[in-house]
């Protein structure tokens, strides 16, 4: 409970040592997110993704920026991927936030992906819950775009933020992942370089192709630079012009339920995958030989595994 | 019950004004592939920007970098704001120090000091062995 | 280059040998021969490795391409300067030294500041706790640069000053401290280091973003060629590219791709033609403990030059082709272990750079990896250079290594490899495009973690750290900043700025704002707002406030 109390209260340390224990699987900790997430849905989630080079850790310094402005207090989760080899990471992502180091009322947190793919691990929404328990009033999800990712993402957020660069070839990507259905506002960063122009207008015919109902959200294109801090405000606006829209429409309710879903899917299939760990060593040597010698098939030792009396 | 995954997490600042990376990045690249988990800060940071990244990050060790000269004030300083926050994060440092400020040093807290020329399996080794998660 | 008979018969001598070393080396060795940055260097060269070589390439000094020197009389007609980078605690220290330097027979100064002064903060900013005077002088106001140059003869002596960010101030100091000593603009000799260019990419001491930065380098340039014509406004440095961990090849071409970039922005803005600024324009280099690749690089780097001028911007006048450069030697290849081992290695690294043609020359102390120099240290530095001089004999002949069919040939292939990194910058839009999407700083990271990958490995050795370790440890007295140096810096700053017209102080910034907000040249407004004694941090605060500031991107 008293752990409970100091992360309502926004203690910066218990928060952030909870989140730890979370993203680790401590016992104690997952016992911990049943009373956490009682106190969640306050905050608002606004999802970032692009490609790598997009600058979207230098834009998200930006972006606090401008909800600090507004007396928001603000949640950042940066996400770096895990290295496949080494089992490490450099979460270089803070780094390009720093300028707001010395805030008391901006947490940005780290994490690696540890192996998800897709960049949407259930760390990162256990994250999202503590600091939204915190009292954070909006919180950015920042992640590689790598297509199944964004798309997670974008089924996450309230607000799913696209962001590209001219001259990367992102047009074709943002036409296989699908993306263009699920984002809500395209940011053209860099858009200083040639190219800007025309990577707006290909953006704005390829939205216009997508069919859209009229009442239905129209998603906008912000060009910014990052670097210099230009087009921020456009863009912050932008996000909050979006979350007027969805309580105004009714969407939040569906989205937030939407999250839920993927939520309840997530922890389904992580319990799934850690019975493979807490099943008996032998009992799942003797399923594996049986199965490479055609004495069963894979779905009758799955449903075996699946359906073990719990220990 | 599934058995936790408990990686380290370190933070590698360089507090002060001094710029010279060359050494924070080959350590942060080493800890990565000793599967350690490395959050930079990059160069130029005040203390209290190290102390609060290192906190929000919950991490087991903050490793900083000075070559200004500047490492007993600035080093002691983090420890200082670290302790005054309820954090117990293990501390330890290198750069341009003589040998002379090590035990200064570890009178104000950093844990160890390690000197120019320290091979990276060294720091490696000895981040095994003396930090864990909690 | 060879008859073919000459040839011919070589390579006969060539069979004969190969089978000779057959016998002698059973196995081949496992042992790698290259040079520290990983260049592999064959048993052998030969006639054969420079018979296509033209020797209009190798040339005589003087003349284009300019690879045996850009003076036709070499160090006969002019030594090099030997200048060593000094500074420390309060200008009124260091201007000791500066005197003590001068009468041991140093022949130019150059100047060390602060990190604070580097910065562009003043020693009572709360960034500079701690930090004033430790690595270099502190310089706040005029009155400093008044103290640390006093009693030397601006008119007859030269000055080089590392300082990037806050090039413009530091200058405007220099020529109002000039003045004030009477001596004309049109007399006073130096250089400003104001390369903006490689503290993005290496040594990290930035305040502004790129493109403003770029625009104060070149209002510099161009003030320097209307006013103060014996001046060196930019150091386009590869020093700091090296200490970083980059190869010698990378060290040689984004050194002189930043300088591509200088040009062609001078061009561009200020619409100068390249003659008029192109010979001020002047180098500087690391002397890295690898002696044969450095001398080749050196060459290279002139010839190299001599065609970017000649060939990209068209330069007409002579003197637009020479790179003329200063050197130091390599403080990364410094060990803390044994240091009087450093004294061989700053030798070996000086010598190269004298055989490769340098015109001025710092020599690194023993104990600096420790600390800043001691007396002691810095004498035998000093001295250094003056037995290579004075008694070794290398400088009776300019360019000695010419024609040796192993530093010809390792300068050529110097030359290509850098020629392959010019023209990748090139294709990305130069260097500035380059810089922003990481690629110098990402290549310069690789190869630092390589190289030391390599040391932790044994491949390459490190006497003292990794091999020959242990011997007895020697005592040494290490130079101390008195910490009562930060205090009495910073009375003295609050005295200033107490003592000052304070609103012409305010009025002169003003001025500078809206300079810095126009395309105008900021220099004259600097130098006013320097007379009423602003402080640098005044003024580098108007830079951040109009330009910005730049965060380390961190690129890995």
């Amino acid at each position: 409970m008293e752990l409970l109390e100091k992360v309502l209260k926004g203690d910066v340390l218990a928060a952030a040592k909870l989140i730890r224990g979370l993203e680790d699987g401590v016992p104690e900790a997952v016992a911990e997110l049943e009373n956490v997430y009682r106190h969640t849905g306050h905050a608002y989630i606004v999802g970032v993704s692009g490609a790598p080079g997009a600058g979207k850790s230098t834009l998200l310094g930006c972006l606090i920026g401008a909800f600090r402005k507004r007396n928001m207090k603000v949640g950042v989760v940066a996400i770096d991927p895990t290295s496949p080899l080494t089992g490490g990471a450099i979460l270089g992502d803070r780094l390009r936030m720093q300028s707001h180091g010395a805030d008391k009322d901006v947490f940005i947190r780290s994490l690696a992906s540890r192996g998800w793919k897709g960049g949407l691990s259930r760390a990162t929404m256990n994250t999202v819950h503590v600091m939204d328990a915190m009292g954070k009033d909006i919180i950015f999800l920042e992640a590689v775009g790598s297509g199944q990712g964004e798309v997670d993402f974008a089924r996450v957020a309230d607000t799913s933020v696209v962001v590209l660069v001219p001259g990367m070839g992102d047009e074709i990507q943002t036409m296989k992942a699908g993306i263009m259905e699920m984002a809500d506002i395209f940011v053209i960063n860099k858009s200083e370089r040639d190219g800007a122009e025309n990577l707006k207008m290909s953006l704005e015919a390829m939205l216009a192709m997508t069919t859209r109902q009229s009442g239905e959200w129209q998603p906008g294109i912000v060009l910014t630079e990052a670097i210099l801090d230009k087009g921020t405000e456009p863009l912050a606006e932008e996000i909050m012009r979006h979350r007027a829209f969805l309580v105004s429409s009714g969407d939040m309710t569906k989205r937030r339920r939407r999250r839920a879903e993927l939520e309840l899917t997530m922890a389904v299939e992580s319990a799934l995958r850690n019975l493979m760990e807490t099943t008996d060593g032998r009992y799942l040597a003797k399923l594996v030989d049986d199965l490479a010698n055609r004495k069963t098939d894979p779905i009758s030792a799955a449903l075996k595994i699946i359906n073990l009396p719990k220990t | 019950m599934g058995k936790p995954e408990r990686k380290i997490r370190v933070l590698i600042a360089k507090p002060g004004l001094d710029g010279h990376d060359r050494g924070v990045k080959i350590v942060a690249r080493a800890y990565r592939d000793a599967g350690f988990e490395v959050i930079y800060t990059g160069v130029h940071q005040t203390p209290e920007q190290i102390v609060n990244a290192a906190i929000q990050e919950d991490v087991d060790l903050v490793g900083m970098s000075c070559l200004s000269g500047a490492h007993l004030h600035l080093f002691s300083e983090v420890v200082r704001q670290l302790r005054e926050r309820g954090s117990d994060i293990t501390v330890v440092g290198g750069g341009i120090i003589p040998k002379e400020d090590a035990p200064k040093l570890k009178e104000a807290g950093i844990k160890e000091v390690f000197l120019p020329g320290t091979p990276l399996a060294q720091i490696i080794t000895w981040t095994k062995e003396n930090v864990t998660s909690k | 280059m060879f008859t073919e008979k000459t040839l011919r018969q070589m390579r006969d001598g060539m069979d004969k040998w190969l089978a000779e070393v057959r016998k002698a080396l059973n196995s081949s060795s496992a042992r790698k021969f290259s040079t520290v940055s990983d260049l592999d260097i064959k048993p052998i060269y030969t006639p054969e490795d420079i018979k296509d070589l033209d020797f209009a390439s190798i040339g005589y000094p003087g003349f284009y391409p300019f690879t045996r020197g850009v003076q036709a009389t070499g160090y006969r007609g002019r030594p090099w300067t030997i200048r060593l980078f000094s500074g420390f605690g309060t200008a009124s220290d260091t201007n000791q030294r500066w005197h003590q330097l001068l009468k041991e027979g140093e022949t130019g100064l150059s100047t060390a500041f602060d990190f604070p002064t580097l910065m562009g903060y003043d020693s009572d900013s709360p960034r500079a706790r701690a930090e004033v005077g430790k690595c270099g002088v502190a310089i706040d106001t005029l009155a400093d640069m008044e103290v640390l140059t006093e009693g030397i003869p601006l008119d007859k002596v030269s000055t080089s000053m590392t300082i990037n960010p806050p090039a413009s101030v530091l200058w405007a100091m220099y020529l109002a401290a000039a003045e004030k000593q009477g001596v004309g603009w049109d007399k006073v000799t130096g250089t400003i280091q104001n390369d903006m260019l490689k503290e993005f990419v290496a040594q990290k001491t930035f305040m502004c973003p790129p493109g403003p930065s770029i625009r104060l380098v070149s209002d510099t340039i161009e003030f320097g060629t209307k006013h103060v014509p014996r001046w060196n406004t930019i150091s386009i440095s590869g020093y700091h590219i090296r200490e970083a961990g980059s190869t010698a090849v990378q060290e040689l071409a984004f050194t002189l791709a930043d300088g591509i970039a200088y040009v062609q922005d001078v061009i561009n803005r200020k619409k100068m033609d390249v003659d008029d600024f192109a010979p001020r324009l002047s180098f500087f280099f690391n002397s890295h403990i690898d002696f044969f690749e450095e001398i080749a690089k050196f060459r290279a780097a002139r010839r190299m030059w001599a065609k970017i001028m000649k060939e990209r911007f068209k330069a007409k006048n002579p003197r637009s082709l020479w790179l003329r450069f200063h050197t130091q030697t390599a403080g990364c290849s410094l060990t803390a272990q044994q240091p009087f081992n450093n004294v061989i290695r700053t030798t070996t690294e000086a010598l190269a750079a004298v055989l490769g043609g340098t015109q001025s020359l710092h020599t690194n102390s023993l104990d600096e990896v420790l600390a800043l120099p001691s007396d002691f240290a810095v004498n035998i530095a000093l001295r250094t250079q003056q037995v290579i001089a004075e008694e070794t004999g290398v400088i009776n002949t300019i360019d000695p290594l010419a024609g040796s069919y192993f530093v010809e040939t390792l300068t050529n292939e110097l030359e290509e490899k850098a020629w392959e990194y010019i023209e990748k910058i090139d294709k990305m839009g130069g260097m500035l495009a380059a810089i922003e999407r990481g690629f110098p700083q990402l290549e310069i990271a690789n190869a630092a973690y390589k190289f030391q990958q390599q040391i932790d490995s044994g491949e390459k050795i490190m006497t003292g750290v990794n091999k020959y370790q242990g011997g007895e440890e020697t005592p040494m007295e290490l130079l101390k900043i008195d910490e009562k140096v930060e205090a009495e810096q910073v009375k003295r700053l609050r005295e200033i700025k107490r003592t000052r017209d304070n609103r012409k102080v305010a009025q002169k910034l003003d001025g500078l704002r809206s300079a810095c907000k126009s395309d105008r040249n900021v220099m004259p407004y600097v130098i006013e707002a320097v007379r009423e004694y602003a402080t640098k941090q005044e003024i580098c605060d108007v830079y951040r406030e109009v330009f910005g500031e730049y965060r380390d991107p961190g690129f890995f």
